[in-house]
C-alpha cells in the first residue's frame, strides 16, 4: 500500500467517525428540538428541566430507553423482528456519509506520525507506535469534505435511500399485529410511490449540470443561479415527495397515531423503537441536506466567489453555511408536521401518482426542450441567460400548476367523491 | 352514501389549499414567538395576588380541612356529631367526651383525606363553625397512614378557610 492511499483511508476513517458521531448527537437533538418547536407552537415551554434549558433531555431518553424492557411478542417472527430496526437505521445512517458538508479541504501531510508527535509529552510515543503500526502515511491535495466522494452520488441515494423501506415493511409484518401489518403495508405503498416523483423531480437538476455527483451539481449551482429559482417546480415536487420519503406529516401515514396506534413500530420498546426514532431523524437530515445541496447550492455562500477556492477558513465558513441551510429545512419538516393536518390515504396515493407524477414527466420533457432550444436553436451560451430563461418557464408553470391544484378538483373532497356518480350519469 | 352519513357541504370552489396552507404556517410561526402560559408549577404557585404566571384559587375552593380553635387553643367542636352524620363518603370520625363541667369534645376527631370527597358538607353542617375545608391543595405524603388527618393537625392548619357556595350570591361577588 503506497502512503498515498493509507493516508486516505485513514482521512476517511476520522471522517466517517466525525461524521457518524455528529449525526447521531445531531438526531438527539433533533427530537428535543422537534418537542421544544412543538411545544412553542402550542403556547408551551417544552422539555426544561434536565439541564439547562433542557439540553440533557436527550440524554435523559436514552438512558432511559437503554434501560427499559425489550418487549418480544409471543407471536413474532424473532429472527425478522429483531433485525428489522438495523434494517431502517442502516440505510439512513449510510446516506449521510456522500453528502459534502462543506468546501474541500487542501491536504499537504507528509507524514501522519511526524504530526503526531508534536502532541505534548505522550508525542514521542505516540510517532513510535504510529510508524510501528503503518509506517509513512501521507496526503496530499483536495480532501472531500464527504465520507465518500461518488462519482454516482445522487444515484446512490436513490438506491439506498429506498431500502430504508424494507425495514419498516419488515417491522409491520414480524411484529404479527394487524395495526403494523397495516403501517408496514402503507410504509411500502407510500415509499414506492413517492419514490418516482422523488426520481423525477430529480432528473431536470441532473439535466441542467450534465452529472449525478454532487460535486458538479454544487459547482454548476456556483457558477448559475442555485437551482431553486430556474426549477422551482421541481424544487416543490421533490420537497413534497421528500416529506413522504420520511413519513412526516402531513404523510405520517405509516405511523398515524390516531389510526395505527404508532404503525410499524407498534410492538417495539426500548431501544429498538428508538431505532426507528433514530432512522426517521437521520432520514430527515438526509432529505434537507438533499434538498440544500440539489436546490439550494450546498454549501455554496451566496453572492462572493470566495468560497470557491479551496482553504481552510473557506472549508469552516462553508460548513457553517451549509449547516444553517439544513438546519433551516429540518426546522421547516417540524413547522408543518406542527401545522397540516395529515392526508387521507386515498388522497396522499392520488397526490402521489394523479398529481406529482404527470407533472413530473411532463416538467422533465419541457425541460428538456428548453435547455435544448436554448442551446442548440437560440445558441445560448451564458448560463445566468439560460437560467433566466428556466425561471420565466417556471413562474408561468408553477402559476398554471397551483391554479389548478388550489382549485381541489384533483384532490378531491368527500363531499364530491359521493356526488361524483350522480354527476357523471347527469352529464 | 349507503349507510347514511350526513356529509356537510364544503364550499371547494371558495377554497384556496395554497392560501390556507400559509395562513395556518404564519399563525403557527407567529405563535411560536409569543409568550408561553404554561405554569412552571413548583417554582410558580397560586398566589393570592396574582402575578406574572401566577394565577389564584377560588375563595370557594374546597380542599385540605381545617379545624377553628377558639381564644384559649381550643378547638371550637362540640362533638355534636353533625359532621359524621352527614358525610357521604363516611371519612369523620369523631368519638364524643364530656369535661367535668358538662362540656362535650371530641375524644378522638380524624378525617382521611383519602376517602373525603370534598363536598363541604361538614363545613355546612357545622352549628359551631369549627370544621372547615380549606382554600389549599398540596397534601401529598409518603405513606397512606399519614392522610388520616388527627384533630392536632386539623387544628394546626393555616390556610385560608373556603366560603362554599353562597345560593344568595350566586356569583360570588
Amino acid at each position: 500500500m503506497s502512503p498515498e492511499l493509507k493516508g486516505l483511508i485513514l482521512l476517511s476513517l476520522i471522517k466517517l467517525i466525525v461524521v457518524f458521531t455528529i449525526t447521531l448527537i445531531g438526531v438527539a437533538l433533533l427530537t428535543l428540538m422537534e418537542r421544544k418547536v412543538s411545544a412553542w407552537m402550542q403556547y408551551r415551554r417544552g422539555p426544561n428541566r434536565v439541564g439547562f434549558a433542557g439540553l440533557l433531555q436527550p440524554a435523559a431518553d436514552g438512558v432511559k430507553n437503554i434501560l427499559k424492557e425489550e418487549t418480544l411478542p409471543g407471536t413474532a417472527n424473532r429472527g425478522l423482528f429483531v433485525l428489522a430496526p438495523t434494517l431502517a437505521f442502516i440505510p439512513a445512517l449510510t446516506l449521510g456519509s456522500i453528502i459534502p458538508w462543506a468546501s474541500p479541504l487542501p491536504v499537504s501531510v507528509d507524514d501522519f506520525g511526524d504530526a503526531l508527535g508534536r502532541i505534548w509529552l505522550i508525542g514521542g510515543a505516540l510517532r513510535a507506535a504510529f510508524h510501528a503500526l503503518f509506517g509513512q502515511v501521507s496526503y496530499h491535495g483536495l480532501l472531500s469534505m464527504a465520507v465518500a466522494d461518488l462519482p454516482i452520488g445522487m444515484l446512490f441515494v436513490l438506491a439506498v435511500g429506498s431500502t430504508g423501506v424494507y425495514g419498516i415493511a419488515l417491522a409491520g409484518w414480524s411484529s404479527n399485529s394487524k395495526y403494523s401489518l397495516l403501517g408496514g403495508l402503507r410504509a411500502s405503498a407510500q415509499m414506492v410511490s413517492y419514490e418516482v416523483a422523488m426520481a423525477l423531480a430529480v432528473v431536470p437538476v441532473l439535466m441542467l449540470t450534465g452529472d449525478v455527483s454532487f460535486g458538479s451539481i454544487i459547482k454548476a449551482q456556483q457558477n448559475g443561479w442555485w437551482f431553486i429559482f430556474p426549477l422551482f417546480l421541481a424544487f416543490h415536487n421533490f420537497l413534497v415527495s421528500g416529506f413522504a420519503e420520511t413519513n412526516r406529516l402531513p404523510f405520517d401515514l405509516p405511523e398515524a397515531e390516531s389510526e395505527l396506534i404508532a404503525g410499524y413500530h407498534t410492538e417495539y420498546s426500548a431501544m429498538k423503537f428508538s431505532m426507528f426514532f433514530i432512522a426517521e431523524y437521520a432520514n430527515m437530515v438526509t432529505v434537507s441536506a438533499m434538498v440544500v445541496t440539489l436546490f439550494l447550492g450546498g454549501w455554496d455562500i451566496p453572492f462572493i466567489h470566495w468560497d470557491e477556492t479551496p482553504g481552510v477558513w473557506q472549508t469552516v465558513a462553508t460548513g457553517g453555511v451549509m449547516f444553517l441551510k439544513t438546519f433551516f429545512w429540518l426546522f421547516f419538516f417540524m413547522w408543518v408536521r406542527w401545522t397540516l393536518p395529515r392526508f387521507r390515504y386515498d388522497q396522499l396515493m392520488a397526490l402521489g401518482w394523479k398529481v406529482l407524477m404527470p407533472i413530473g414527466l411532463a416538467y422533465v420533457m419541457l425541460i428538456a426542450i428548453v435547455i435544448y432550444l436554448t442551446e442548440n436553436v437560440f445558441a445560448v451560451s451564458s448560463g445566468v441567460v439560460k437560467m433566466a430563461l428556466l425561471l420565466l418557464v417556471n413562474v408561468v408553470l408553477s402559476w398554471i400548476v397551483f391554479m389548478v391544484l388550489d382549485r381541489g378538483l384533483l384532490i378531491t373532497g368527500t363531499r364530491q367523491r359521493a356526488a361524483l356518480p350522480t354527476t357523471s350519469r347527469a352529464a | 352514501m349507503a349507510i347514511g352519513v350526513k356529509v356537510l357541504k364544503r364550499p371547494t370552489r371558495n377554497v384556496s389549499y395554497v392560501r390556507a396552507t400559509l395562513k395556518g404556517m404564519a399563525i403557527t410561526f407567529r405563535k411560536m414567538l409569543e409568550p408561553k402560559v404554561t405554569m412552571q408549577y413548583p417554582e410558580e404557585k397560586s398566589a393570592p395576588e396574582p402575578e406574572r404566571g401566577a394565577w389564584t384559587l377560588s375563595p370557594r375552593w374546597r380542599g385540605t380541612h381545617r379545624m377553628l380553635t377558639d381564644e384559649q387553643g381550643r378547638s371550637k367542636c362540640v362533638a355534636c356529631g353533625l359532621c359524621p352524620q352527614i358525610c357521604p363518603a363516611n371519612c369523620i370520625k369523631l368519638v364524643p367526651g364530656e369535661d367535668e363541667s358538662g362540656n362535650r369534645y371530641p375524644l378522638i376527631y380524624e378525617i382521611d383525606e383519602f376517602r373525603c370527597v370534598f363536598c363541604g358538607y361538614c363545613q355546612e353542617v357545622c352549628p359551631e363553625e369549627a370544621i372547615h375545608v380549606g382554600v389549599h391543595y398540596e397534601n401529598a405524603e409518603y405513606s397512606r397512614e399519614r392522610f388520616v388527618y388527627d384533630l392536632e393537625r386539623l387544628s394546626a392548619q393555616t390556610h385560608p378557610v373556603s366560603t362554599l357556595w353562597d345560593p344568595t350570591d350566586r356569583k360570588g361577588e
